[in-house]
């Protein structure tokens, strides 16, 4: 629930030096129609009390009855029903207490319909800046209750991409293991190994969490080895790493969708010995990442687009980095290459 | 004595089909193949009895080589996940093989083949299955054809037009135009209907080749291609077109 602006240390300040303000100003006003400081003083305190209940009470009303933007009538009837009693109060405890002071009672009657303005329009001062600091504070909690749904949306879709790990992948690495079984085990098992290794590279890391080139590149030799397994001969990678640019980083597991998008390309649109190269190296603030595949230019319609493995980059990058540049594909003869950016000062 | 032939492009996944198969002394497999148009090859040159069928192949899927051949043996298909197979297979499919699979399992699926060819043949709905393994996304962005004995594979968007002709259709592109061996319904059903529309009983143009619509007659109108063909538009199909264009 939002606070009452009294809660607020500045406002209770501003608001009884207001009031102090106010009531020295009623005196003065007072005294200067005639009346002896000791008699302004005591009607100023009197009646300046008494009108202080109503503004708490408004200010705590609005707390709990906020009232619809159609209803400011009501408020206003509300107010002028509270000036009303409020002013009637003040009138019979002045009574009481300057009964005294003879000359008091025509004055007091005299200056009744002033009084009443006074404590209306304070009234409903009170009630409007009560009204608007409430609405502001509704509107506070709503923005905030929005980023803080838009931030979990967020981390899930960031989550759910980072784990795409495609069951096609999975699955068939399972088969070949299966086959090896037989025939190699000891292959197998080692199969088995790089498999668990990789997984667990996936399972462990946090989407924030930014990774070294290094061990990037680490955690896509587990992946590229049991690819080659799957593949035999026909898969051959190479890994260009310029000297400064491993200790670089990159958002963890954003390589392997690429790699694996360009090695699809690269083998299912050529016959033979397939070459994936990965080049990476530092350009300017940017840690730039190349990696190419072969394709058949006269068959491959699907390279117009990015394909669904670089769009899934594509958004983590944009839900990283808010841009929407940073991943790039060009076709230069028979030779498909994916360029990956990364600034390194956002991450840093 | 059963003849079969093993198309996968990963050796250790045809190595496990031959594995299971020394449990079926016979059952001769006759040849192993690495992509679509070796198996093509092989099926053409050998007519075996079963084929087990991988989906993801290099160059041609699975289904894109099925869709080349006349009169298809029986076929197992083995493949790791694609839900869209999946679906096609469960309709349509003699039986297939998810893998990494079993031996009892391999088993029962011979045992499928062997009750079917004993009922005569490969007489299982390919057609329909083609049809619905049409659904996959990526399939829907070529065509595959063959010219001679050459396969040629046609990117969706150099298609000019496609005519009707008898049990064919004529597809027509810069290159000339190929026969294929389907109907206009089927490939109707196959092609993105954002780019290709069934203007006449007997086309279907591609709209990103048209320059500008014609009346012709009365009720007919007549698309002229930006290669100067001339695609001829029933009233009906002029109707379509238009709610494609957005007029």
């Amino acid at each position: 629930m939002s606070s009452t602006p009294l809660s607020m240390i500045r406002f209770r300040l501003i608001f009884s030096l207001c009031w102090i303000i106010f009531m020295v100003d009623h005196a003065l006003v007072l005294h200067m129609f005639g009346l002896p400081w000791k008699e302004a003083i005591t009607d100023s305190v009197v009646s300046n009390i008494l009108l202080l209940l109503p503004c708490l009470l408004i200010m705590n009303t609005v707390q709990y009855y906020m009232p619809q933007t159609d209803r400011y009538f009501n408020i206003f009837a509300c107010c002028l029903a509270l000036a009303l009693v409020t002013t009637g109060l003040i009138k019979f405890s002045l009574k009481l207490t300057l009964d005294y002071y003879e000359s008091f009672e025509p004055l007091l009657n005299r200056s009744l319909p002033i009084r009443f303005s006074i404590v209306f329009l304070l009234l409903g001062c009170i009630t409007m800046i009560s009204v608007l600091w409430y609405n502001v504070e509704e509107q506070k909690e709503n923005e905030l209750r929005k980023s803080g749904s838009e931030k979990l949306a967020r981390e899930a879709e960031l989550f759910k991409l980072r784990q795409q790990l495609h069951p096609h992948f999975l699955f068939n690495s399972l088969n070949s293991i299966n086959a090896l079984i037989g025939s190699r085990p000891a292959e197998a098992r080692k199969m088995v190994q790089q498999l668990s290794d990789f997984l667990r590279g996936t399972l462990k890391k946090e989407d924030a969490q930014r990774v070294s080139l290094e061990e990037e590149l680490q955690h896509l030799q587990l992946y590229l080895d049991i690819e080659k397994l799957r593949f035999g001969n026909r898969l051959v990678t190479n890994i260009c790493k310029d000297d400064t640019a491993g200790s670089l980083f990159l958002p963890a597991l954003l390589l392997q969708p690429i790699v694996e998008n360009a090695i699809k390309f690269g083998l299912y649109d050529t016959i033979g010995e397939t070459v994936i190269s990965i080049k990476t190296y530092q350009e300017k603030n940017e840690l730039v990442v190349e990696v190419s595949n072969p394709f058949d230019p006269s068959t491959s319609p699907a390279l117009h687009g990015t394909g669904f493995g670089l769009s899934s980059v594509q958004r983590r990058l944009y839900l990283l980095f808010a841009r929407n540049d940073l991943l790039s594909t060009s076709a230069i003869e028979n030779m498909f290459t994916t360029q990956l950016k990364i600034p390194q000062a956002v991450l840093g | 004595m059963m003849k079969i032939i093993i198309i996968d492009d990963e050796p250790l996944a045809r190595g496990i089909v031959k594995e299971y198969l020394q449990m079926h002394p016979h059952i001769d497999v006759l040849q192993e193949c690495g992509d679509g148009f070796e198996g093509l090859k092989a099926i053409q040159q050998w007519q075996p009895d079963l084929v087990f069928l991988d989906i993801q192949m290099p160059k041609i899927n699975g289904f894109e080589m099925l869709e080349l051949i006349d009169q298809p043996p029986c076929i197992v298909f083995t493949t790791a996940f694609d839900e869209y197979a999946i679906k096609a297979f469960e309709a349509h499919a003699v039986d297939y093989l998810l893998k990494p699979f079993s031996q009892e399992r391999f088993d029962k699926a011979i045992r499928k083949c062997n009750d079917q060819l004993q009922k005569g043949g490969s007489d299982y709905n390919t057609q329909a299955l083609l049809n619905a393994a049409a659904q996959i996304p990526q399939q829907s962005q070529r065509v595959v054809v063959k010219s001679g004995n050459k396969i040629k594979i046609i990117p969706t968007h150099e298609i000019w037009y496609i005519e009707a002709a008898d049990d064919f259709v004529k597809i027509f592109t810069a290159e000339g135009y190929f026969l294929k061996n389907k109907t206009m319904g089927h490939l109707e059903q196959v092609l993105d209907p954002h780019h290709f529309v069934r203007c006449h009983r007997s086309y279907i143009v591609n709209i990103q080749q048209i320059t500008r619509i014609d009346p012709y007659e009365k009720d007919h109108h007549i698309a002229i291609l930006r290669s100067g063909s001339q695609v001829p538009l029933s009233k009906n199909g002029y109707g379509k077109m238009k709610g494609v264009l957005g007029l």
